[in-house]
């Protein structure tokens, strides 16, 4: 039996609640009021006082603690979740899919066999029916989609919303669940955190980045960029292909999985501008993007734009730059 | 190690993508589809870990358009057995394949299965933590790097958190692993030795019927994203538009 309301899984980062958590607050938030709903929040790990209140904005806090879940292990959370959601069936839970939370609606809906909605980047109520709308193909297309039935799992894509920090003068329900069930089944045990090398330059630290995806081609064009770079006074970044394709170490890699960057210039050539990307540069001052695609969903977030070819536009804006500098 | 790697054929996205007449669908007439990049990976990992521990590989996919070719190419590489699987007639979410799949590797004693965090068109659910859901078995994603004890029936993955961190667990076998990206780049195939693989290779036709959920999410509307603001593009030859990229850099005092 539903018991009406609206559930966010908050995500812990060093025992601070993720920016992304908020910004899934804040869309729960506003899907609670719309149905008439209690929004909770659920929280793993010890509970906090300071948690507490900087979750205000909702109705109800639970904290689900067992010694496996005082480290990020989504695989031990969702198996920690599973009996919980089967008990008290909310009518929505929310999660960000965050790296950390990723898996942990698709497993519990398999497991459950509610329907799961993925890439949501945004809830309306029309009606009392919950309307999602989803991003697909790398953000090149919207699905709208009515939210099928409660109970229904959703996974919210970050960087969609804003962050709901506004805290309430009363304090939350506060209740703490010992999950049981964890005993006797198979374990993702968590071992430790491995940071990234530091030898590297810290692109989070340049007010210019000249950022390289798959419009590079190849690493022999690396140093086109570079040059460019160094003449703009910055440093090259790039996004997940390239440093999949190890032409760059993770540590250039900007996005959900690398450096969140905010320089003053983000020149991001042969960039399509997938929501992973997004999340890491969105908050530049100005995006300059370069790419062949008229079409490609990083132009939706540029401020300036040019449909070319990386690799011809490099070779004509390194020019400009230096004529301008030889002329200053 | 007697390991499976689901692979699919997704749109590509580089291409112009059309809706079709209905609105809620692309229209497939100009599609392209490419092998989904993180499977690619996935593939890629799984020879990584033949190549130190033994054992087999076998590479299935959804029958699709080009999936041949995606099929071939992995036997090329070193996948050992491939498969094509009959595709459900009301299409494959997410939901669907998880249950064609965990159909399939319920058939042979895997050890582990390896398939990519994500693909594009993922709007019901996400693959490999669906598939570990049905078989039961443990799920860590998105991994990384991947190191095998078979004799303690474990692996030792490594997961992207953010920022360049990386968290690393403790996995029993069997289990499945959403891989991001492979400790290599997927190896490349030369045409001489994928024109060998096609005349000597045969792809198994299966067929894993499976009880699959009505889709529950269905498409009301399928279009191109609404956006608030879009870039001023910048137009003239490319000389000019550098020329006025420099200029407004200059006058933001950037340049």
């Amino acid at each position: 039996m539903s018991e009406g309301s609206v559930w966010v899984l908050v995500e812990r980062q060093d025992q601070k609640v993720s920016d992304v958590a908020f910004e899934v607050l804040g869309l729960g938030r506003g899907v609670a009021q719309a149905l008439g709903e209690p929004l909770t929040a659920i929280v793993w790990g010890r509970q906090d006082r300071d948690l507490v209140m900087e979750l205000s904005i909702a109705d109800e806090v639970l904290f689900m603690d067992h010694p496996a879940l005082h480290q990020p292990t989504p695989y031990t959370c969702a198996q920690a979740l599973e009996p919980l959601l089967r008990q008290r069936e909310p009518e929505l839970m929310l999660v960000g899919l965050t790296n950390v939370t990723w898996g942990i609606g698709p497993y519990l809906a398999a497991r459950l066999q509610w329907p799961y909605i993925n890439f949501c980047c945004g809830l309306r109520v029309e009606d009392g029916q919950v309307l999602a709308t989803a991003v697909l193909y790398g953000g090149k297309m919207e699905a709208e989609v009515r939210v099928p039935g409660r109970p229904t799992l959703v996974g919210v894509m970050p960087g969609a919303l804003p962050a709901a920090r506004e805290k309430r003068d009363r304090a939350p329900r506060v209740e703490e669940i010992s999950p049981s069930l964890l005993e006797g089944q198979p374990m993702v045990e968590f071992r430790r955190v491995i940071q990234p090398e530091t030898t590297d330059i810290d692109i989070t630290a340049q007010e210019v980045l000249v950022a390289v995806g798959r419009g590079i081609q190849s690493q022999e064009n690396l140093p086109m960029a570079e040059e460019l770079a160094r003449l703009l006074g910055g440093a090259v970044a790039a996004s997940r292909p390239v440093v999949d394709q190890g032409w760059l170490p993770l540590t250039r890699q900007v996005g959900r999985s690398g450096a969140i960057v905010k320089p003053r210039l983000y020149l991001a050539l042969g960039i399509s501008g997938a929501p992973e990307h997004v999340e890491g540069m969105r908050n530049a001052q100005v995006i300059v993007a370069v790419n062949t695609d008229p079409r490609a969903p990083i132009f939706n977030i540029a401020r300036y734009g040019v449909v070319a070819d990386a690799l011809d536009f490099m070779s004509a804006f390194a020019e400009a730059v230096q004529h301008r500098k030889q002329l200053a | 190690m007697n390991t499976l790697v689901v692979l699919r054929m997704v749109p590509d996205v580089v291409e112009e993508l059309v809706v079709d007449a209905s609105g809620k669908a692309l229209d497939s007439q100009w599609l392209r589809f490419i092998l989904n990049e993180s499977d690619e990976h996935a593939l890629e990992e799984a020879l990584l870990l033949k190549e130190q521990l033994g054992g087999v590989v076998t590479a299935a996919a959804l029958d699709a358009p080009e999936v041949d070719d995606a099929l071939f190419t992995a036997a090329a590489k070193g996948a050992d057995r491939v498969m094509k699987v009959a595709r459900p007639p009301d299409g494959a979410g997410a939901w669907a394949q998880a249950a064609i799949f965990a159909r399939l590797a319920s058939l042979s004693g895997y050890d582990l299965i390896l398939t990519g965090v994500q693909a594009s068109d993922e709007l019901d659910g996400s693959l490999a933590p669906m598939l570990a859901a049905q078989m039961q078995w443990p799920y860590a994603g998105p991994v990384v790097a991947v190191r095998a004890e078979p004799a303690a029936r474990e692996v030792i993955v490594e997961c992207e958190v953010g920022g360049g961190a990386r968290s690393e667990f403790r996995a029993p076998l069997p289990c499945v692993l959403g891989i991001q990206a492979a400790e290599k780049p997927p190896r490349y195939v030369a045409v001489s030795r994928l024109r060998q693989v096609m005349r000597t290779t045969q792809i198994a036709e299966v067929d894993a019927s499976a009880e699959v959920p009505a889709p529950w999410v269905t498409v009301s509307t399928l279009r191109q994203p609404e956006v608030s603001a879009r870039a001023e593009m910048l137009e003239g030859s490319l000389e000019e538009i550098a020329e006025q990229l420099a200029t407004i850099l200059a006058q933001r005092g950037i340049l």
